[in-house]
């Protein structure tokens, strides 16, 4: 079965969690103990309603609060499709959570309280999912219970998103007026707004194409670990093991392996099950070579006549997400593929004010959830691929070489 | 051509990228393995992921000494099938050595105990990584982990203030004393697990499947009759057709009524069921927030 992933985002209280509880509810996944549990608490804390948010804020501090702090994940399928569902925080200050659970997703509904329109998180959120590539953005114009399910109130808020996201780079963009908490326009449609001619939320998530996420054409082997067992039965054996990042590997296939820039053949593509025919992304396998060559993790297969560029100074588009703001001249450990190295910022080009998407140039000062793009040079080459080429070969994160936290993500241009 | 993989296939190789970048960033890692479908499942993708190579790190069981027998047994043919190295971490060890205090009451629970013993082990053969089996959709403080865990010296969990991760990029940069948790199959569900079992004809405990057992219903839960517990005034066992959905201690397990006895009967039960599988875990009910205390003080 086809499986769709995708993330939440929104502002603060614009109902995410709820929506999600709906979401589970309507799709029957959501099971009597924990609807039990979640009835407990809610007549405990003396709410005359069921709080489905209870379900997706497992955290006790979240509870407390009533706010999401970190991201959870659910699951649910449907006679259509599988889905693994990111819920993430709308708080300024998690915003890390929620590049973290949009990293990985085919799609992210963004939610937009009716009555507020779109607000500051609305848009760094837009941005974020526009930076990371995400290409089918869903835009929830959630409460419209409280905007007595007002067309013109729909319009406006449309015409404002549409307004603002002309600016960005999403291909897919849909809207749906909806009301979490009643349930219109989530699974069912509901007859609240007849006005509406679109899909209830869950027939466009169970219907939208997601077939070209990967990118089968520059192929791209990053090595992860060498296998040798040495053993009676394979004294010999050395194999490459990774996952595919990119196009395809086949027995016979000319093969150069990077930085080194060795050449050989595929002699074969095995797994545990035996050997395949070919492997593309996102395949485990383990790549054997006609030549033996000094290969290690860090280095990459590719085919000669379509390399990764071979660098070691970097274009980034970065997200920050330290309290800590990034150091100019600073170094910084950086994982990209499976390649460790170290770096130092060599210069902050601009920040992007997210209101406007303007770039900011003289401002160098990168904080906690800025973004900004910087220039960067590694310690050793990387094999780079543009992120918009390719999300795995196109994306690095910087660590922090003291405290080991991760402190930004990073897209290469 | 077209380039798609199943779900299974997805999860499948998502997992082995995970433990295959354990065994590359971490120096000592051990996989946790306790008998139950998820650490068999995990072992299952380690053996696959270091083809035809063997696991490049032991398997460790922290035995609470409530087990059932058959768990026991199992364990032991099945590590020793795959020819892995399997440590030991006794309960009853840090209990006899007086590291932990034995609950006392009708129904005492190991389970709390659980995280010294496994504390200690790691202490003492210097693991930096523990592979665990834990899913996101087995419970709501598990919805929340990472693939990559980070634990402090003292082996928390600080659910506040976990690291951001990224695409596939997991950051294992580590202190000395710290340590991971790493959990490969935290995306797949319960159900993917039988499906996956079923798809790679991987061999499961006969606990899972059902069978006739003397049990005793106590609050709404089917405990299995062991010598562990102490039946209260009024208590009896009787016989019933069992199944176990999780496997764990033998005083908090609670056992289902079903006459699934094959995977597929498993499968269709799971798939019409009301009730998750933690539904029959009595140390689960404890509180609302049982589990994210128990992983906040070290249990994995």
């Amino acid at each position: 079965m086809d499986l769709l992933r995708f993330s939440t985002a929104g502002s603060v209280d614009d109902g995410k969690s709820t929506l999600i509880g709906r979401l589970l509810y309507d799709t029957k996944s959501i099971f009597q103990d924990q609807l039990e549990s979640i009835e407990r608490t809610s007549e405990a804390r003396g709410d005359d309603y069921l709080d489905l948010a209870l379900l997706t804020d497992g955290l006790k501090a979240e509870r407390e609060q009533g706010i999401t702090i970190d991201v959870a994940y659910r699951y649910f399928a449907t006679p259509r499709r599988k889905f693994i569902l990111a819920d993430t925080p709308g708080h300024i200050q998690y915003t890390r959570n929620m590049v973290t659970g949009a990293s990985t997703v085919n799609l992210a509904i963004i939610l937009i309280d009716a009555r507020h329109g779109v607000v500051e998180q609305t848009r760094r959120h837009s941005f974020i999912a526009s930076l990371l590539q995400i290409k089918h953005v869903i835009v929830a114009i959630n409460k419209m219970d409280l905007v007595d399910y007002s067309e013109e109130q729909y319009n406006k808020v449309v015409e404002e998103y549409k307004e603002f996201s002309s600016k960005l780079n999403i291909p897919d963009i849909r809207y749906i007026p909806m009301s979490a908490l009643k349930g219109d326009n989530v699974v069912e449609r509901g007859d609240k707004m007849p006005w509406f001619e679109g899909s209830p939320l869950l027939y466009t998530l169970e219907t939208v194409q997601i077939g070209h996420d990967y990118n089968h054409v520059d192929s791209r082997f990053p090595v992860q670990y060498v296998i040798r067992p040495q053993s009676e039965k394979y004294p010999d054996y050395r194999g490459y093991a990774g996952r595919v990042a990119g196009g395809v590997f086949k027995p016979g296939d000319e093969v150069m392996v990077l930085p080194s820039g060795f050449t050989s053949k595929v002699k074969s593509v095995d797994t545990y099950d035996g050997p395949v025919e070919e492997a593309f992304a996102p395949m485990s396998v383990t790549i054997t070579l006609e030549d033996d060559i000094d290969i290690s993790r860090g280095d990459m297969i590719v085919k000669p006549e379509n390399k990764a560029e071979v660098s070691q100074d970097i274009e980034l588009m970065l997200c920050w997400m330290n309290e800590k703001p990034l150091q100019p001249r600073g170094k910084y450990k950086l994982k990209h593929t499976s390649r460790d190295a170290r770096c130092i910022v060599k210069d902050v080009r601009y920040k992007v004010d997210v209101n406007t998407l303007h770039r900011v140039e003289g401002d160098n000062n990168i904080g906690l959830n800025d973004i900004g793009r910087v220039l960067i040079r590694t310690t050793v080459p990387l094999m780079k691929d543009s992120y918009t080429r390719n999300r795995y070969t196109g994306s690095v994160i910087l660590i922090d070489e003291f405290t080991n936290e991760t402190v930004a993500a990073g897209m290469i241009l | 051509m077209d380039y798609r993989l199943s779900h299974l296939k997805q999860l499948e190789s998502e997992a082995i990228y995970v433990i295959r970048e354990t065994a590359a960033q971490f120096e000592r890692p051990v996989l946790l393995f306790s008998g139950g479908k998820d650490s068999i499942t995990l072992a299952w993708l380690a053996q696959k992921a270091f083809s035809p190579g063997k696991l490049p790190f032991p398997m460790m069981h922290v035995d609470t000494g409530h087990n059932f027998p058959e768990t026991i047994e199992f364990r032991d043919k099945f590590v020793s099938d795959m020819g892995a190295r399997l440590i030991v971490g006794s309960v009853q060890e840090s209990i006899d050595k007086g590291r932990v205090v034995e609950e006392k009451g009708p129904n005492p629970s190991r389970n709390g105990l659980q995280s010294v013993t496994l504390l200690d082990s790691i202490e003492e053969y210097k693991f930096d990584a523990c592979l665990g089996g834990a899913r996101r959709d087995e419970e709501k403080a598990r919805a929340k982990e990472r693939f990559f865990s980070h634990r402090d010296e003292f082996g928390q969990w600080e659910p506040k203030n976990q690291r951001p991760e990224l695409w596939d990029l997991y950051n294992g940069f580590k202190h000395p004393g710290e340590n991971f948790r790493v959990f490969p199959i935290s995306n797949w569900t319960e159900l993917d697990v039988w499906m996956y079992l079923m798809e790679e004809k991987v061999p499961m405990p006969n606990l899972y499947f059902a069978h006739k057992r003397k049990v005793v219903n106590r609050d709404g839960v089917w405990l299995a009759e062991s010598p562990f517990i102490t039946l209260m005034d009024g208590e009896q066992y009787e016989e019933r057709t069992v199944r176990f959905r999780t496997i764990g201690d033998a005083t908090c397990t609670g056992a289902f009524l079903s006459e699934a006895d094959t995977i597929p009967a498993i499968i269709d039960e799971i798939s019409t069921t009301h009730i998750t599988e933690r539904g029959g875990r009595a140390d689960d009910k404890r509180s609302e927030s049982a589990m994210e205390d128990r992983k906040k003080q070290g249990y994995f």
